[in-house]
């Protein structure tokens, strides 16, 4: 080991020891009740490593002085996917979510990655994702190679080094992106259709508000339908849930406060989430912020509003729902499930639709392998994950897979697309599947 | 770490990507369900089949290795803690539903399937395998065996004891024995199955096992009583019992576990009753029915405070299910918590509870208090904190109390987990030293290197309680 690597794992040692919440850490009673939720145990044939058990055994050797953060370790903290399947499980409630973010912070900030890897990193996490202007600009550049045709961005950023085979696959099911003019002007204010019911904030979110901009609008439009008032606060920026997740806490700390901020001032009872990424993180900053006491309660504030659009619509209600019949089957998204535990409102609005037939798939709470940039770094065990899904998603014979998070969406499209089912088979964000029912609804209603 | 010439032979046995020793492997092995223990094995492996477990307990018994074998440890008594160092043997490949034979009412398992997925997988088939522990979920049948686990329906149905028919085991030194069958009678020599149920992996390792089923009860009733005090639950119990009625499941809580285990599954518990009884009945319909409503009399008429009848089978499952999350419910209060499973005739349950409380605060320590009521099982469960080391001595000494207690009863120091390590310096309270002596035999006869499960059951330094021990 040469004298610099030793150095680093010293010092990685020492943040442990001065960082990770210990209480927590001994909180883990070792019952192994989680086993049996945790994707990856189940996936390695039941590696106890790979178990949130382990991971926390692991994390605690470090802290004890008992273990070396080796590179077995940063590699299994790594292939933890942080969708917090875990958490639920447990009754001992420990936050397995919170030790991970911590331990990844720790080895993020001491590690030293490559310079493409670097570069890469750089350019995204501090780049483009806090500036909601420039990731306008990235999508402009987007739009704009997409158009011509040329896929040049990934090369110029030498992101296709990292990503290989699995972005080709990406690429391909990447949603038509709106033109740079469209993206100018977003809304900032809706009427509800009639009597207003409630009143909404929405946390438009960066990719929600541009590569998925038509969500974003069948989303107001469903607020609307459902007569909620919505404001739209401009000064909003990128949740910071890719940067928490990656061990970029810092900046996501940054862009939490701008949030908070932003929604600070205006008449509304709810901020309105439609990505479970983003919601998770967002319930949360009162956490991400523990430790600056002007901040957190001004967190817990916003935190106490933050909201899935599956809660509001099914708790005001949606215009009735129809669609040509079709089986639906629906993936949970882990962060909504877990985190925000949101999880009875989408199936319910699902099973609402008139021609719907829901099937639920097994082990639909199980995640399908996204996990943020999860299926760019660990891609074998995501697609040993997404085969798995798709084995389940087909024994319902769905025609239509239901989502509630752009990873999600992304990832069961690309499902859809290993498997060869294009032309059989597609993969929906629940609002625009909503947005679809309600508008074929209307249309029935005037024929009748 | 284990000496070249061993890890030569076990990779050959086993393929190298079966034989683990990376600094992080050691580590996730070295631990189980227990409280503070740990300690590294020298290596962990992966045996194929029964084959693989015989050539390598071979190999460790020429190599003096010990081997622990391990399901998901889940045991508290630090069953599978590998405190002697040595392998720790996985069951990852040994986990197959041989048989389920609708004839005999017969399932034949390998040793790592999951308790629950078995239990699913004959009820598919309209059988009942009734041995429920509360980590079922999670737990192996391997394991369930080995302890001899009981669950909620102990008191109908029994335990794995009385389901286990026949297993095929390997002896330490590799030879392969098996007993019983598909038998509902056997009587051919002495009882090895009935010895290899809860021998703790110190005799040998069961590679498969026979277990037997019965068919499902046709419906099955929830109910819920509330009492101002344990005592008056106590009445209750044994007002049911000598009445002759034999409910499936007669738990009890006690009200700072209610308190807790409401905060944690949020159903509605009353949180300021003294204690509750958790009661189920299964069977044909017309006798769960009279059962039941003969109970809630008896609920009533010693004293209960309320009786709810679950109208649903979901609202029953509810309230079962916040039961078995009790343990580790409590695991919310405190880092960590100390859980016994001191058990005495059912007729002094409610005695037994009141001398726990005494206990708990002769020795200024906090004790709640659950279990089966109905075979007198407790579970005093104390929240604490490992890091601080006065109150563990104190801990330690009331648990020896409680356990003294139980003893002058005419209970037992363990129920249902076991003896490993946790509980050994008490073993010869229960049995005597005659009686250690007569298992110290056995385990000679069996196991002359003493290679399997080393430190368990039988305690270097009897009647020192070591739970404080690292
Ligand atoms: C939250 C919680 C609740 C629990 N509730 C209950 C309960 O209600 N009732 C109850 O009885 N117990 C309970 N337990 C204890 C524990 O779950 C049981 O003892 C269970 O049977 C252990 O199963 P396991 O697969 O985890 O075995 P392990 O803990 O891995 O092993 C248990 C013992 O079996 C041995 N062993 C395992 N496999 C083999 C094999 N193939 N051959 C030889 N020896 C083997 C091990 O060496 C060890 O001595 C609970 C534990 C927890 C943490
Ligand atoms: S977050 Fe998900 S993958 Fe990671 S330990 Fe928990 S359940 Fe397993
Ligand atoms: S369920 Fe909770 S307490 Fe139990 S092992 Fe998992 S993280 Fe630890």
């Amino acid at each position: 080991m040469s004298v610099e690597d030793s150095k680093r794992k010293t010092q990685i040692v020492q943040d442990f020891q001065s960082k990770m919440d210990y209480d927590e850490l001994l909180n883990c009673m070792r019952c192994g009740f989680c086993l049996p939720s945790c994707p990856t145990y189940i996936e390695t044939g039941g590696d106890e490593a790979a178990s949130p058990r382990g991971r926390i055994a692991l994390m605690k050797a470090v802290v004890d002085g008992k273990m070396e953060p080796d590179k077995d370790f940063e590699d299994q903290l790594s292939l933890c996917l942080g969708c917090r399947a875990c958490e639920p499980a447990c009754p001992s409630g420990v936050k397995y979510g919170h030790l991970l973010e911590e331990a990844r912070d720790i080895l993020q900030a001491k590690k030293k990655h490559s310079l493409p890897v670097k570069f890469v990193r750089r350019f995204f996490f501090d780049q483009v994702f806090p500036h909601q202007n420039r990731m306008r600009t990235l999508n402009s550049l987007m739009w704009f190679y997409q158009k011509s045709g040329v896929q040049k961005l990934a090369r110029a950023t030498n992101m296709t080094r990292i990503a290989g085979k699995n972005m080709s696959t990406m690429e391909k099911v990447l949603p038509a992106i709106p033109s740079p003019l469209k993206m100018k002007n977003r809304p900032e204010h809706i009427e509800a259709e009639g009597a207003v019911k409630k009143k909404v904030a929405f946390f438009s979110g960066c990719l929600m508000d541009t590569v998925f901009m038509e969500t974003n609008d069948a989303t107001l439009y469903l607020l609307k339908k459902a007569n909620c008032e919505v404001v739209i606060p401009q000064t909003q920026n990128c949740c910071g849930a890719l940067h928490a997740h990656s061990g970029e806490k810092d900046t996501a700390k940054e862009l939490a406060k701008k949030n908070i901020e932003a929604f600070e001032e205006g008449d509304f009872d709810y901020i309105i989430s439609n990505a479970g990424g983003c919601g998770a993180l967002l319930v949360e900053y009162d956490y991400l912020l523990k430790e600056e006491p002007v901040w957190k309660d001004r967190a817990k504030a916003f935190s106490d509003k933050v909201m899935d659009i599956t809660e509001i619509l099914y708790d005001a209600g949606l215009p009735e729902m129809e669609l040509d019949p079709q089986v639906v089957t629906y993936q949970d998204s882990c962060h909504l499930r877990n985190v925000m535990r949101t999880a009875a409102a989408p199936r319910k609005l699902l099973q609402s639709i008139k021609g719907v037939t829901y099937m639920e798939m097994k082990e639909a709470d199980q995640c399908c392998g996204s996990a943020g940039t999860y299926n760019i770094i660990e891609q074998e065990m995501s697609m040993q994950i997404l085969d798995h899904k798709m084995a389940n998603v087909e024994k319902t014979e769905a025609a239509t897979i239901v989502t509630a998070n752009p990873g999600c969406l992304l990832q069961m499209k690309a499902g859809v697309e290993r498997e060869g089912k294009r032309d059989s088979m597609r993969a929906v964000h629940i609002v625009d599947l909503l947005a679809e029912a309600v508008k074929y609804g209307e249309k029935s209603l005037q024929k009748a | 770490m284990l000496n070249k010439e061993v890890r030569g032979k076990l990779e050959k046995i086993v393929g190298r990507e079966n034989l683990l020793d990376s600094q992080q492997d050691l580590i996730v092995y070295s631990y189980d369900a227990t409280p503070d223990y740990q300690a590294l094995p020298d290596a962990v492996i992966k045996p194929r089949h029964k084959e693989d477990v015989a050539e390598i307990v071979k190999v460790c018994n020429e190599y003096k290795v010990p081997v622990v074998p391990r399901g998901s440890a889940t045991n508290l008594c630090a069953g599978t803690t590998p405190l002697e160092g040595g392998l720790v043997m996985l069951f990852n490949y040994m986990k197959d539903i041989i048989e389920i034979d609708e004839e005999n009412l017969t399932v034949t398992v390998q040793p790592g399937v999951i308790t629950l997925d078995m239990i699913k997988a004959v009820e598919e088939k309209g059988l009942f395998y009734p041995p429920d522990p509360s980590s079922m979920k999670i737990s192996t049948i391997g394991g369930n065996i080995n302890e001899c686990s009981g669950g909620l329906r102990g008191l109908k149905y029994g335990v794995t004891r009385d389901y286990v028919i026949g297993i095929e085991f390997v002896m330490p030194d590799g030879s392969i024995v098996k007993t019983g069958g598909k038998l509902a009678k056997d009587v051919a020599g002495y009882d090895l199955t009935r010895l290899m149920v809860g021998s703790e992996g110190t005799l040998g390792i069961i590679t498969e096992a026979t277990l037997k089923l019965i068919p499902v009860p046709e419906t099955k009733k929830t109910m819920l009583a509330l009492y101002d005090s344990l005592e008056a639950a106590g009445n209750t119990v044994s007002k049911i019992i000598s009445n002759r009625i034999i409910p499936a499941t007669l738990e009890f809580l006690d009200q700072p576990t209610i308190q807790v285990v409401e905060d944690f599954a949020n159903i509605g518990l009353p949180t300021e009753a003294g204690a509750i009884l958790l009661i189920e009945q299964d069977g044909p319909e017309e006798v769960v029915e009279r059962d039941i409503q003969r109970m809630a009399e008896i609920c009533e008429e010693t004293n209960a405070l309320s009786v709810q009848i679950a109208q649903s089978p979901e609202e029953g499952e509810a309230l079962t299910s916040a039961r078995r999350s009790a343990l580790s419910a409590l695991a919310r209060l405190k880092p960590t918590t100390i859980l016994e499973d001191a058990t005495v005739p059912r007729s002094k349950i409610a005695e037994m509870v009141k001398a726990i409380e005494e206990i708990a605060d002769k020795y200024n320590v906090k004790i709640c208090t659950f279990g089966h009521a109905g075979d007198g099982n407790l579970h005093p469960t104390c929240m604490t904190d490992a890091r601080n080391r006065d109150e563990m001595q104190r801990v330690e000494q009331a648990f020896e109390d409680i356990f003294a207690k139980a003893i002058d009863m005419g209970g037992t120091i363990t129920g249902e987990h076991g003896v490993g390590v946790m509980k050994s310096p008490y073993l010869s309270w229960k049995v005597g030293e005659a009686g250690v002596e007569a298992m110290r035999a056995i385990k000679q006869a069996f196991d002359p290197n003493n290679i399997m499960n080393p430190g368990k059951v039988f305690a270097k330094d009897a009647r020192k309680r070591v739970v404080v021990q690292r």
